[in-house]
């Protein structure tokens, strides 16, 4: 969950930096200047306090990571090959990253939508209200509520004997699955993602949501700005950074995520996670225990690719920020 | 999350090698002044006693991938365990062939580690470094060919590919053509994903020398499925015995002896019928094996033992699954003649793929599988 929590702080700090930055020039040119001046203060021994966090992320994230990905360039007796990454090329993988890769988009910008939402509607209610409270409190528990349980209350409730489907089939003659059983294929993932996509960018949009201040609408009414002028000018420029890093922390979320699919789909491996188990345990298609490793090879390239876009138009949206 | 289970596996992967350094000079024998693990035979122990108490000093078996619905284990385990009180700890019962040698070896010097497998012929065959020789005491019973020849691995039990329905939800298939019928919509399921469960890969087989091919050519097979998905009677469900049960899967292809089980499961609770088609059956035995690092050598071997005589042999028998010493155990009139009469005699024309049909098979099954499914 590092990574995430590197992306939580980011989205955290993109809407402090504006926040920072707008009141009037005299203000701004003070605090700059102990600003500028504190790291030359700090100590070098300093960043020994990091130790604790660099060693567990090292052994815990880098370690592993390297040691799988390794794999992916050796054979079953050890030698060296690139077998594993040419194997990347085959149709049934490719079209496992092909349905990754929707997967994650869809209830990525689904979720960041749906999410982004329902943040400017709790912007209406009081911060420490009932309602407030109450929906903060469930995004957090549902963010995390995903694997086997997800999966479970999903077949307990639109499977095939689900409660919903059940009530639909014989009160309204409505059939869920009337053209093929969709819930156990991809697109049967959609519903079970959102689930846990909806909430999380509530948690992590948010605290950019509450940085707009009430002044900068007044200030733009005082101008003569309209309320489409203070959306397209003022608040969509500020948020749009830490709105595209919650979409790129979904997109992340969707696209590793491997217990729901797991609980869900156990007929032709169509995401990228579910070809790596496939090609761990197999007990009919043998030794590809290997392939393993050029599949998290190709995931990680596209989390690479995905990082890089994003840091690329961050840096676009930053520069008038400053 | 992957990552966090790439991690997972790797910490678990490097305490692995950790402890199997601290424990390599530890004392693994049972106290005797025989060396368990090298026994090829009781004959090795000084007879068949010598090794009940080897194995009994032990006090424990280590089994893993044997589901108590599956063949009859559960009956299997506790009537060994009653027999020699030894205790069996069963680990990890859904476990495919491929993770039994992955735990063995993940485990190797830890007293979990699987004293035994059960496998399917093609990972036996991959891995006959991490099996132990070892040959039981009724050895001729078994037929040659059906067991490498010093015992390093021994068929055991084959069941043919079935189909199991609730006779209350749809109409019985007199064909494999009949599963294409508007009856069965959203209805048939196969027991796992062919490119990952033997058992499921024998019912693509099934179904390939059911519509004209044959065990070189299984595209029919895959042709098949794809007809059936696309007709929207394919479940990509993973049955067990608990949809059954809940009717989620009403329709499921897969060993005899598995749905059989299910029908006795289920009994007034589900309706609950197995059939196998006319013409060809298709079977494939698994085998048994000694893991050549067993932290209980002993008892892993009294096991093999047990799982041969007529006792065990008879409860595969009586679970619709065909035991590899029926023919002996017919001729010696040990055989449950009830059981057998509720099974039926072993069909004649009884296809079994051999490794190197079965290799091209799968890597058919590899290319075109997730493609003629979705």
């Amino acid at each position: 969950m590092s990574a995430s929590a590197t992306r939580r702080s980011e989205a955290g700090s993109a809407h402090a930096g504006p926040a920072v930055s707008l009141p009037p020039t005299d203000a701004s040119d003070a605090s700059a200047a102990p600003a500028e001046a504190r790291p030359r203060r700090r100590p070098r021994w300093a960043l020994l306090g990091l130790t604790p966090f660099a060693l567990y992320t090292l052994l815990f994230l880098a370690v592993p990571t390297f040691l799988a990905l390794a794999t992916g360039f050796f054979d079953g007796d050890g030698a060296f090959t690139l077998d594993n990454l040419t194997a990347l090329a085959e149709p049934a993988v490719l079209g496992a990253f092909a349905s990754s890769f929707w997967v994650s988009a869809v209830t990525a910008v689904a979720g960041a939508v749906i999410g982004a939402l329902v943040c400017y509607a709790l912007l209406a209610v009081r911060p420490d209200g009932l309602i407030r409270t109450f929906v903060d409190a469930a995004s957090s528990v549902l963010a995390q509520f995903g694997g086997v349980m997800l999966a479970f209350a999903f077949i307990a409730t639109i499977g095939i004997q689900g409660l919903v489907t059940v009530f639909l089939k014989d009160r309204l003659g409505v059939d869920l699955f009337a053209d093929g059983v969709w819930l156990y294929q991809v697109p049967g993932l959609l519903l079970p993602y959102l689930y846990f996509q909806v909430p999380l960018m509530v948690i992590t949009f948010m605290p950019a949501m509450e940085g707009l201040k009430r002044t900068w609408s007044e200030a733009n009414a005082t101008l003569g700005g309209t309320r489409s002028t203070y959306w397209t000018r003022i608040a969509m420029p500020i948020l749009a950074p830490s709105f595209l890093g919650s979409l790129l922390l979904l997109f992340a979320n969707a696209f590793s995520s491997y217990a729901t699919a797991a609980a869900l789909i156990s007929q032709g491996a169509q995401i990228v996670p579910l070809q790596i188990r496939g090609a761990l345990i197999s007990e009919t298609v043998l030794g590809r225990e290997n392939l393993a490793g050029s599949l998290a090879i190709g995931m990680i390239v596209v989390m690479v690719v995905m990082m890089t876009a994003y840091s690329a138009l961050q840096a676009r949206t930053e520069r008038w920020q400053r | 999350m992957n990552t966090r289970r790439m991690t997972a596996l790797a910490i678990v992967a490097l305490a692995a090698t950790a402890l199997t350094a601290c424990s390599a000079g530890a004392d693994t024998g049972a106290g005797s002044d025989v060396d368990a693990k090298q026994a090829t035979s009781a004959e090795d122990f000084g007879g068949m006693d010598a090794l009940v108490e080897a194995a009994k000093a032990e006090g424990q078996l280590n089994v893993i991938a044997l589901p108590d619905t599956w063949a009859n284990y559960g009956k299997i385990i506790s009537a060994f365990e009653d027999k020699y009180d030894i205790t069996v700890n069963s680990a990890d019962p859904d476990v495919s062939s491929a993770e039994e040698i992955t735990a063995a070896k993940n485990q190797q010097g830890q007293d979990t580690a699987p004293d035994v497998f059960d496998l399917g012929s093609a990972v036996a065959l991959d891995n006959l470094d991490q099996f132990a020789p070892y040959q039981v005491a009724n050895w001729d019973d078994i037929p040659e060919g059906s067991k490498e020849k010093t015992g390093l691995w021994v068929y055991d039990y084959t069941g043919l590919v079935s189909i199991g329905y609730d006779a209350d939800a749809v109409p019985a298939p007199k064909s494999l053509d009949d599963l294409l019928g508007s009856e069965f919509a959203g209805k048939v399921a196969l027991n796992g994903d062919p490119t990952q469960a033997g058992a499921a890969a024998a019912g693509v087989y099934l179904a390939a020398l059911q519509s004209g091919g044959s065990a070189d050519d299984i595209q029919p097979g895959v042709d098949f499925f794809q007809k059936l998905n696309q007709a929207g009677n394919f479940l990509p469900l993973d049955p067990t015995p608990a949809t059954i049960a809940s009717g989620e899967t009403p329709v499921v292809i897969d060993w005899s002896y598995n749905n059989l089980a299910a029908a006795t499961e289920n009994e007034g609770q589900r309706n609950w019928k197995t059939t196998v088609l006319p013409g060809s059956a298709v079977g494939s035995y698994y085998n048994q094996a000694i893991n050549v690092d067993a932290p209980h050598p002993a008892a892993a071997r009294l096991w093999q033992e047990f799982i041969f005589s007529p006792e065990a042999q008879n409860l595969y028998l009586a679970a619709g699954a065909y035991p590899s010493t029926l023919a002996a155990m017919v001729e010696a009139d040990t055989v449950d003649q009830k059981a057998l009469d509720a099974v039926g005699e072993m069909p004649a024309d009884l296809v079994q793929f051999t490794p190197e049909q079965t290799e091209q098979a799968t890597s058919l099954l590899a290319e075109k599988w997730a493609a003629a499914i979705s």
